[in-house]
């Protein structure tokens, strides 16, 4: 296991092999080597891009829908939360301390897909007491991304100091 | 029509303006440049800090402060010395809060040099300390740093520089522009050779949070008996992405530090407010912001230093500051040419290494405060450069 590795994946996933071999001393052949092994794992689930869907007229929907759960004996929150899990339309799902105990995040194409699916899915699982439905209105950041600023180089070209 | 000649300090126009002021015209002025020229880091300043300064503005802080600095923030870079250096420096007596590291150099110099007195000054190095020298009325007196010392001032090389005039000697470490830093053995060399001297260390540790491969920033300070002639100067430019803030500090013994805010209370009367507030967030707050700049430094220096070594150009692994310094001997060009070539042919900017002292010929500057795409990118265009030539 290589935390080095994992953390500039988690900063840029398309760094190849040899920049992670250059960025950690390790050899081209031991970076593959512990990519595997962390991905056999389960520490390295996927590796995806952190694309500003606001961008696009067609993009996604996402609400926040935070879930109230009556616990199952035995089995806690567990059971509906993998349950909840298993819909395509769920992106994440937490466990909350506080008032709601699940927290979820719903992506959809439209308002109404997402009202739909909160509606006929999620509203009459069972074990599930209520929900709150927050659309997102606009994204900011994302993933460590900021999402709402061009920045340009006010620096000037060269410099001594 | 006057005679400005007649007029104008002997001593000032005596200092002649950068030999490589024409590169930087040239470079400044051109269009989509591709740059490895700037020495300030790329990030913006920490929003913990910003927001601090915000804040103390929203609530009327707009007053001068004590002439050595906001008590607070002395209480904090006292507390930041003692955590990261292992120095203890009273912050009532021993700590002054300056107008950036550059004041404080200033400052020092000019506290300690009389008429005449000569000062050391290692090179490569950052341009200032020969003109503030000069300007105190004292003596530069230079010694080049070799690469095969890995740019560090070896006590050797200082032992045959220092004679009875010597005032004191200038410790830049780590270095802008070569990378090098001093460690503990290094130090204590230079003990030995001071010991029973008047002499004072002028310790600029404005890249000091700013080491790698594990390695911790040590001050001279911090070694055997020199805290009593060490004069610490350090600054929250570089560590903290303030460069902009012009926000300084140096610690010493407190005969020294008083004469120091002497010349700071007559000239500048105090650093700004608004950005000793937010110096004061810098340091209580924001050790994981400084973390994660420190992580992606460091993959940039890998990258860099692998990708001048991969196009032929010879680079030793920088241990701190945030420059690489190839060597570009083997094109049989001078850096001054290497440099003008590169921009004219390429359009990336990076700095001669003559800029920082005659000992930096047959080498260039080539800062990582830039994204690694962009690294990159000059990197690759450097590589078509030296095939091409």
């Amino acid at each position: 296991m290589n935390v080095q590795i994992l953390k500039l994946l988690a900063k840029n996933a398309r760094m190849s092999n040899k920049e992670l071999a250059v960025c950690t001393g390790l050899s081209e052949d031991e970076v593959i080597a512990e990519i595997e092994e962390m991905t056999s794992m389960g520490l390295i689930r996927a590796c995806k891009a952190v694309i500003d869907w606001d961008k696009l007229d067609d993009g996604y929907i996402s609400a926040i829908v935070d879930l109230k759960v009556t616990p199952k004996p035995g089995y806690g929150f567990e059971e509906v939360a993998k349950k909840v899990a298993k819909y395509k339309e769920v992106e994440s799902v937490y466990l909350l301390s506080g008032v709601y105990d699940l927290s979820v995040i719903v992506k959809c194409r439209s308002f109404q897909e997402v009202s739909r699916f909160v509606a006929k899915e999620l509203a009459v699982m069972e074990g599930i007491t209520s929900t709150q439905t927050q659309f997102v209105m606009r994204r900011y950041k994302e993933l460590d991304v900021a999402l709402d600023v061009e920045s340009t180089d006010e620096r000037g070209v060269v410099s001594s100091c | 029509m006057l005679n400005y000649g007649e007029i104008l300090n002997g001593t000032i126009t005596e200092i002649q303006p950068s030999g490589i002021r024409k590169f930087f015209d040239i470079a400044s002025t051109m269009q989509d440049v591709i740059s490895l020229g700037v020495g300030e880091p790329d990030f913006e300043t920490p929003w913990k800090i910003r927001n601090a300064a915000i804040r103390s503005l929203e609530e009327g802080k707009t007053y001068y402060s004590s002439n050595r600095g906001l008590s607070e923030l002395r209480d904090e870079i006292s507390r930041y010395m003692l955590r990261k250096y292992s120095l203890s420096y009273d912050p009532k007596s021993e700590i002054l809060v300056t107008v950036g590291g550059s004041e404080a150099i200033d400052a020092a110099v000019r506290s300690v040099v009389n008429s005449g007195d000569e000062v050391i000054i290692p090179q490569p190095s950052y341009v200032c300390y020969v003109p503030i020298v000069m300007m105190a009325g004292g003596v530069p007196v230079i010694i080049e740093n070799k690469a095969e010392d890995d740019f560090k001032l070896k006590a050797e090389h200082l032992k045959a520089k220092i004679t009875d005039k010597t005032k004191a000697i200038v410790l830049p470490y780590p270095s802008n522009p070569t990378g090098a830093i001093m460690e503990k053995e290094d130090y204590e060399q230079i003990e030995e050779l001071v010991k029973g001297t008047n002499i004072i260390l002028i310790s600029d540790e404005i890249y000091s949070e700013l080491t790698f491969n594990g390695k911790r920033h040590v001050s001279p300070a911090s070694v055997g008996s020199l805290k009593e002639r060490t004069i610490v100067i350090n600054g929250f430019s570089k560590a903290f992405s303030m460069t902009g803030w012009r926000l300084g500090y140096t610690c010493g013994p407190k005969e020294i530090i008083g004469q120091i805010t002497k010349l700071h209370q007559y000239s500048i009367m105090c650093a700004p407010t608004t950005s000793q507030y937010a110096a004061i967030s810098a340091l209580r707050d924001c050790d994981y912001d400084v973390d994660c700049m420190m992580e992606e430094y460091d993959m940039r220096r890998r990258l860099m230093v692998n990708g001048f070594n991969e196009i032929g150009l010879a680079c030793r692994e920088p241990q701190g500051a945030f420059y690489a310094f190839p060597c570009i001997k083997s094109t049989g060009m001078s850096s001054g040419e290497f440099c003008e070539k590169l921009l004219e042919a390429k359009k990336v900017a990076i700095v001669p290494g003559t800029a920082f002292g005659d000992s930096g010929e047959g080498y260039v500057r080539a800062s990582y405060c830039y994204g690694t795409e962009h690294i990159k990118t000059a990197i690759s265009r450097i590589g078509e450069f030296l095939n091409e030539i």
